[in-house]
């Protein structure tokens, strides 16, 4: 289903070569491909695996540790209610009530229209504002059923589209750093130096 | 579980000189003699502290996974807790493994990993043999105060043709995933998701189908990982074991065979320092079931009217030996002719040779043209231990992982660990090809300008001056002949003068047989060519296979349709045996004593383990009784007799007798052909042994031919369709595959991983049905009879 655009594809080999070892792009790759589709489907673990030389497998247990990276299809907007201590004193459960009542899903279930995907979600670090919420990783803080159900109106309008990039999308604006300004890593394989932390000592007196 | 791990730490009391490698430590208040380098648990198991562990396994790195080897340790700065798989011993550390801190760790860990662990011993295969069980016994808390519900999962998912995990069982421990990467290279497992839900797994529909995945079964510290053909089978207390020696193949891993009740059930790899480290490879673990398989011969079988009727023993040794007298003085000793014994004993192979001598008989040869001349035989032989440890090693052989694939294992491991420099030249590339320092593609019939080439490269003669080397050497292409391997190896030997030989051979025991004399002046081939002249009155057939085995199938079928008569001992009816005589039903590995020879020329032990079937005898046996009945006198009274000729020198190797002429093998590459031919096989093909066990049936793949696919495009073959190979001794049609990328022309860096799209030919005419020079049929045929009940 979703192999890489040719213009992503190209990205892709670029991000490779960044490397000492193709393998270290797995990450940044896997990004790639959940923002061209707002998910990560088998197929782009094949590719993934491919371009890198590891096997769909490494791919899949390296992608799948993270909780960020999504392999199953979600909605154009992810929204995550914190249900931990803080938010759920202050009334997440009422929050989670008026979402899953007005998208009419429960949570973890994708509306119909594969617009939106209503998740719980642990602590986001947002306990002072309880109780809080995430858009696509957005906050809204202090989080009012009636505020749930006015985001949800506005994201079903339209109306903050232009505020809130479909899910996956990693960042608006994309740096770029030509190849001859790239500093580039340290090919662990050559460089032997010892790493810079550990103090050098006369032979036999480390313990 | 393996329990070497001592790799010669012992110091020498002899020994004056202080050893700068020695660290003194102190574990449970005794002082003890350690190595730098030494984990903690490994120092202290030496000194007979045992600490309890799962994921830890000597021969893989550690990685502290599960936390149940947590000790005290102070290195000066008071005692914690650390985990002694992860911590190297250090002067003057004290450790303590019996404190009261580290007992109430290892309980508290190991009630943590019981919180999920479904507790189900009664049902399961590991429960009697289970490092859980037994250290949850000897560690443990003794009751756990988790209450909750444990996680659930389906109950075993096969994760592969032949091991099925359950992983409720699984305690994470990552012995097996780590095997599969760091060991075998095949990373097709996979720890999945995270916290609580991390589980092992493979990608979906690719299955973790690794030449090398029973080890996972037996490393695997719970009952997690199971084998196919084991589950259900037995409890641990009922099996009784003997070691021995898997003889699938020429490398002679140690083994430990179980059984019960009279059957086999299964095989476990014995950590064998000098040769297989505790690894087995499937097809050596699991093609025991060939041995209780329903085309197992159970009596001597003649030809009749009728086609081949069963007899009783002594009708059958009598009609042998008249057939063996009557065409001794008729033809004289030279129209008998035996071919075959690298797949029996070393006794087996010393009695019929000892009977051959004693009627003259000159033609015979364990090879059976996929063999390797005796003159690259006698030259200075490496041991694995060599292989493993030299500075470069150079690979003129079939891809090892085909062949041998647990000296593939150990080259890998030296590759990546040891800094060994692997210098391949290949054909079609191998498992190896990713890991070589060189890897050096030339095509079939230019071996001997692309060895020329690679060492008069500066860098490369640098490389092989720099330390000790052991060439590898075998038929990497069977359609070329031996003399050019020869040559190659003498090449190489000419710029490494203090090179030892590694030899590649396929079948147990060729080594064995031929240092008991199961060779002569004319090999395999000159005997099936005079065979097919009807100049061979009997042919001999001990345990081969001419028809499935010998490289050029047409001459193998005209022979033994030619030759006067044949008598035929094997274990299983095969092809040429159903054209037999008389067929002699014998006792196969499992059933038999005696010793067996590998390929450095190491002898070891084979053992009996259950009886034989039927009324199947070993094959010396046989030629003790031919020998009494037709009047000679071999010297020989039982099997001991012909163990003590086993003459090994004191490292314990027999060699081949020297100054015997070489065995020649006539090469088929042409050059005014579209394309070249490179004859290779896989590791589980039409071998008997395969076939018969109902495990490994279906994992042969069956012949196939492997074009470049921009080849296949150039001539217009579209997917699906069959191709017509057509060479100078006939013609197969094959399904192309594409296994591997064809060779290009030009040698390439091993760094170059990804298969280069150049097309790999000379000269190529567009033809609709390509043809290559080939004249030999491809040896993974599937043609043999089916083993299935009838
Ligand atoms: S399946 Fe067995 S070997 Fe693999 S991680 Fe689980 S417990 Fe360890
Ligand atoms: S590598 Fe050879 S000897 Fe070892 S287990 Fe496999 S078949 Fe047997
Ligand atoms: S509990 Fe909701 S953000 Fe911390
Ligand atoms: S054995 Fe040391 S952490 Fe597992």
């Amino acid at each position: 289903m979703s192999r890489f655009s040719a213009e992503n594809l190209t990205l892709a080999r670029e991000i490779v070569s960044r490397y000492p070892r193709p393998k270290s792009a797995v990450i940044p790759l896997l990004h790639l491909a959940q923002e061209q589709e707002g998910w990560i489907s088998e197929e782009a673990m094949r590719e993934i695996a491919e371009l890198v030389g590891v096997t769909p497998a490494e791919v899949r247990g390296t992608g799948t540790f993270y909780e960020m990276f999504h392999f199953e299809p979600i909605g154009r907007y992810l929204l995550n209610i914190c249900g931990t201590m803080s938010c759920a004193l202050m009334g997440a459960g009422e929050l989670m009530h008026a979402a899953e009542e007005e998208l009419g899903v429960r949570a973890g279930g994708t509306t119909d229209d594969g617009l939106i995907t209503l998740h719980g979600a642990e602590c986001q670090a947002a306990c002072t504002e309880a109780p809080c919420l995430q858009v696509n990783y957005r906050y809204r803080f202090r989080v009012t059923p009636d505020g749930v159900r006015q985001l949800i109106a506005d994201l079903r309008s339209g109306a903050l589209s232009d505020e809130i990039p479909p899910h996956g999308t990693l960042a608006t604006v994309r740096q770029h750093i030509p190849s001859d300004r790239a500093v580039g890593a340290v090919d662990p394989d050559v460089d032997t130096a010892p790493p810079a932390w550990i103090p050098v000592t006369v032979e036999g007196a480390s313990s | 579980m393996s329990t070497t791990e001592d790799t010669g730490a012992e110091v020498d009391d002899e020994v004056v000189e202080p050893d700068p490698d020695a660290v003194s430590i102190t574990v449970n208040g005794r002082s003890v003699t350690a190595r730098r380098g030494d984990l903690v648990i490994a120092a202290a198991e030496r000194a007979g502290d045992y600490i309890p562990r799962f994921c830890y396994h000597p021969r893989m790195s550690s990685v502290g996974m599960c936390r149940q080897c947590l000790v005290e340790i102070d290195t000066g700065r008071g005692p914690m807790l650390q985990p002694s798989c992860m911590v190297t011993v250090s002067e003057g550390m004290v450790v303590d493994t019996e404190s009261e801190t580290t007992k109430r760790a290892q309980e508290g860990i190991l009630e943590l990993l019981l919180a999920n662990h479904p507790l189900d011993c009664p049902v399961c295969d590991k429960g009697g043999e289970c490092p859980l069980q037994d250290q949850a016994f000897s560690h443990g808390p003794g009751e756990s105060r988790y209450v909750e519900e444990k996680r659930h999962y389906e109950k075993p998912i096969p994760i592969s043709d032949l091991v099925y995990l359950d992983r409720e069982r699984c305690i994470l421990c990552d012995r097996c995933t780590r095997f599969a990467d760091e060991v075998a290279g095949d990373a097709l497992i996979h720890f999945i998701d995270r916290g609580n839900a991390t589980q092992v797994n493979t990608f979906p529909d690719e299955p973790f189908s690794s030449y090398f995945s029973g080890n996972t079964v037996q490393i695997c510290p719970v009952g997690a990982l199971t084998a196919k053909p084991y589950r259900f089978k037995a409890r641990p207390w009922d099996l009784e074991q003997v070691e021995s020696t898997c003889t699938s193949c020429s490398v002679g891993c140690r083994i430990s065979v179980h059984s019960s009740r009279d059957r086999l059930l299964r095989f476990q790899g014995v950590d064998d320092e000098a040769v297989n480290w505790g690894w087995l490879c499937d097809r050596g673990r699991f093609n025991f079931e060939s041995v209780h398989a329903d085309r197992r011969l159970a009596e001597p079988l003649i030809r009749s009217a009728e086609g081949l009727v069963p007899t009783d023993w002594s009708s059958a040794l009598s009609i042998t030996a008249d057939l063996i007298r009557s065409a001794v003085d008729g033809g004289g000793p030279g129209s008998v002719a035996v071919l075959g014994g690298a797949r029996g004993t070393n006794e087996d192979a010393l009695a019929w040779s000892a009977l051959a001598d004693a009627l003259g008989v000159e033609s015979r040869d364990a090879r059976l043209g996929d063999g390797l001349g005796l003159d690259l035989l006698d030259l200075p032989r490496a041991t694995i231990a060599d292989l493993a440890s030299a500075s470069t090693v150079v690979l003129m052989a079939p891809d090892l992982k085909e062949e041998l694939p647990v000296l593939h294992l150990r080259l890998r491991d030296a590759a990546l660990r040891s800094g060994t420099r692997v210098i391949e030249f290949t054909q079609s590339g191998s498992g190896l090809t990713r890991h070589a320092w060189r890897s050096i593609r030339h095509l079939p019939g230019t071996g001997a300008s692309a060895v020329a080439e690679a060492l008069a490269d500066a860098e490369v003669a640098a490389q092989l001056a720099s330390g000790p080397v052991v060439v590898v050497a075998g038929r990497q292409n069977l359609a070329e002949s031996a003399e050019a391997l020869s040559d190659r190896v003498g090449a190489v030997l000419a710029a490494a003068p203090e090179a030892g030989v590694l030899p590649v051979l396929r079948r147990g025991n060729t080594m064995g047989a031929l240092a008991a004399g199961l060779h002569g002046p004319r090999d395999a081939a000159d005997i099936l060519r005079e065979a097919a002249e009807g100049r061979i009155d009997l042919l001999i057939l001990l345990g081969s296979d001419p028809l499935a085995d010998f490289p050029d199938s047409r001459l193998a079928r005209t022979a033994l349709a030619r030759v006067g008569r044949i008598v035929s001992l094997d274990g299983h009816l095969c092809a040429s045996s159903e054209q037999a005589d008389v067929v002699l039903p014998v006792a196969v590995m499992g059933e038999k004593s005696g010793t067996t020879t590998n390929l450095e020329g190491r002898v070891t032990p084979v053992s009996q383990k259950v009886t034989v079937h039927g009324t199947a005898r070993p094959d010396w046996m046989i030629a003790l009784d031919l020998a009494s009945r037709l009047g000679v006198d071999l010297g020989v009274a039982d099997l001991g007799d012909l163990t003590a000729r086993v003459t090994a020198d004191d490292r314990g190797v027999w060699s081949v007798p020297t100054g015997v002429e070489p065995a020649h093998f006539e090469s088929v590459v042409g050059t005014n052909y579209d394309f070249r031919l490179v004859l290779s096989r896989r590791l589980y093909d039409a071998a008997v042994s395969t076939q018969c066990s109902p495990s490994l049936e279906g994992l042969a793949g069956g012949r196939g031919l492997s074009v470049h696919p921009s080849d296949l495009e150039r001539i217009g073959v579209a997917s699906g369709d069959d191709v017509k190979v057509i060479g100078p001794r006939g013609s197969v049609v094959l399904p192309p595959g594409c296994r591997t990328a064809s060779a290009p022309t030009r040698p390439v860096r091993s760094d170059c991983s990804r298969p280069s799209p150049t097309a790999s030919n000379s000269s190529s005419k567009r033809t609709s049905s390509p043809s290559a020079p080939i004249g030999w049929s491809s040896s993974w045929r599937r043609s043999s009879p089916s083993c299935r009940p009838s």
